[in-house]
């Protein structure tokens, strides 16, 4: 079976069902995706590593329709909130890249896809929400 | 210490393209304009303000003395995002503050060409391709469409997204409706970039670039140059009678960054900061958006001029749809919105913007903005936000007589 890495390291794909992390604060709650330096809400520099929810509703979406060089249209851009925290900008898969077929509030599950290969054949696991 | 700073001088190129310019050459001509506008002269100022992005790491506040003036005088180079002119603008007006200065040069430009799409594109990492995880996330590959998108058109898509959800009466009609108003307004403005009034329907139907923003409700990019000449109350009242009459008060000058908000990590929160610093204006300078004869409004894309309606208030609570569906924004309207075209059609040299933006306010307080003059303009609200974020708003008031 080919090697798997995650797209990025706050997707945790080898620990059951994939499902995201985020970087907490310890003082005051602020989660964040990426490497901190400290809290830009508190600015303590305490961070526990803590899993998120799978599901969630949109907040906003876009159909990206005109595209970064190399990037394949249409497709759909959304933000997500995740139920007990945390919001999330992933693709929405599994839908119609049509405004009258995506509801605004609808409820999403996160989905895992292989996004790419590298030339050892190690593929890239990445995530998106699918209508729950 | 100055308690008022105004504006002597002001000028703006004719937003476009300039393929046989350089940036020094479009900031000198804004420079020499905004001087002569104001009847001063180089020898005049004791500060340099310059913002630019595409060259901010080269001096262009230093090379442009040396086509222009070798004074000697402090020379800051600005730079933040689409904020950068106005940035620039709060320096001079921070020195004159401080006392440190009588008179202050601002010039804000910006030479594009046909940049296309801004934002988080990917880049290729090596021409072997090892999945290796680098940078704050962690990240193998790039992720510019595979986790949403971080490109212009389809951020600014969402936040508008955002605000149709959160609120009722706004849809994609009401987002072109914007683009509707900026493209007419923009047919009186000869420094437009574009001058040509669009259907609503040819709006609609524009090729999608990320819905609901299609071409035309996307502020092209361009090239161009503005200036303005700051002075302190005490200095303009030893001018002539003819300078003073013509001056601009600078009511409330404001700057903001982003506050922390949940989302934002993922989304750029464009309303908190603008909401902020629109407050801090209105108290600084002791009006309401109800006294705002004209606002120019950072419209980068319709979807943002629409949610900024409410950010500064110029409509009901949630009511942004409502106000452009009753032509609330439009000249003849009850609070007009970006009547020189806007980003959207005057155009959006990234640097110039934000000083652009203060020369048409100040030429409609003055009375000379010809065909697209707003009558008896007294006082005026220029709004500008560089993604990242950086918000600054200027309150400008005709001169008392």
């Amino acid at each position: 079976m080919a090697k798997k890495l995650p797209l990025v390291d706050y997707l945790v794909i080898d620990d059951g069902e994939p499902y995201l992390v985020a970087n907490t604060c310890t003082h005051c709650g602020a989660r964040y995706f990426d490497r901190r330096n400290a809290c830009g809400k508190c600015g303590q520099t305490s961070f526990e590593r803590s899993s998120l929810s799978s599901v969630g509703s949109v907040r906003a979406f876009t159909i990206v329709t005109r595209a970064a060089k190399g990037v394949p249209t249409p497709y759909v851009s959304a933000i997500v909130d995740l139920e007990g925290g945390g919001v999330v900008k992933a693709n929405l898969i599994d839908v119609p890249p049509d405004p009258d077929k995506i509801v605004m509030g609808m409820p999403v599950r996160l989905k895992t896809f292989v996004a790419g290969t590298d030339d050892d054949g190690t593929e890239a696991v990445a995530f998106g929400y699918a209508p729950a | 210490m100055s308690d008022a700073v105004w504006i002597l001088g002001a000028s703006m190129t004719k937003f476009g393209r300039y393929p046989e310019k350089d940036v020094i050459d479009l900031a000198t001509e804004a420079a020499l304009s905004a001087l002569g506008d104001g009847g001063v002269t180089m020898q005049d100022m004791d500060v340099l303000a310059v913002g630019n992005i595409g060259e901010s790491s080269a001096m262009v506040a230093q090379r442009l003395q040396k086509q222009i003036g070798q004074t000697g005088i402090p020379a800051y180079n600005t730079a933040n995002a689409c904020a950068t002119g106005a940035t620039a603008v709060r320096i001079a007006y921070l020195s004159i503050l401080a006392g440190e200065a009588d008179m202050a040069l601002v010039v804000g430009v910006e030479k594009m060409g046909k940049a296309g799409l801004l934002g988080a594109a990917n880049k290729a990492r090596s021409d072997r391709n090892e999945f290796t995880p680098s940078g704050r996330y962690g990240s193998i590959m790039g992720v510019e469409g595979i986790l949403g998108t971080g490109l212009m058109p389809g951020v600014f898509a969402q936040a508008g997204m955002e605000y149709a959800h959160a609120n009722s009466g706004v849809g994609f009609e009401q987002f072109a409706k914007v683009a509707e108003k900026n493209h007419s307004h923009s047919t009186l403005n000869p420094l437009a970039q574009y001058q040509k009034a669009f259907s609503l329907e040819e709006i609609m139907r524009s090729e999608l670039i990320a819905y609901p923003n299609t071409l035309l409700m996307c502020c092209p990019t361009g090239d161009g140059a503005a200036g303005v000449v700051l002075v302190s109350d005490a200095k303009l009242k030893s001018l002539d009678p003819d300078q003073r009459r013509r001056a601009v008060k600078i009511s409330a000058s404001v700057l903001t960054s982003d506050p922390w908000t949940e989302s934002a990590q993922v989304q750029p929160d464009v309303n908190t900061l603008t909401r902020q610093a629109a407050d801090q204006a209105y108290e600084k300078a002791g009006v309401g958006p109800k006294d705002l004869d004209l606002v120019e409004l950072h419209d980068c894309f319709a979807t943002a001029e629409l949610i900024h309606y409410d950010n500064l208030r110029l409509c009901e609570p949630g009511g942004a749809g409502a106000f452009i569906d009753e032509r609330g924004p439009w000249r003849d309207g009850t609070t007009p919105v970006n009547v020189s075209g806007g980003l959207i059609s005057k155009g959006h040299p990234l640097g110039a913007t934000g000083v652009a933006n203060l020369y048409e306010v100040a030429t409609h307080l003055r009375g000379e903005a010809g065909d697209r003059q707003i009558e008896g303009a007294q006082v005026g609200l220029t709004h500008v936000i560089g993604l990242g974020s950086a918000c600054a708003i200027h309150i400008l008031e005709r001169r008392a007589a």
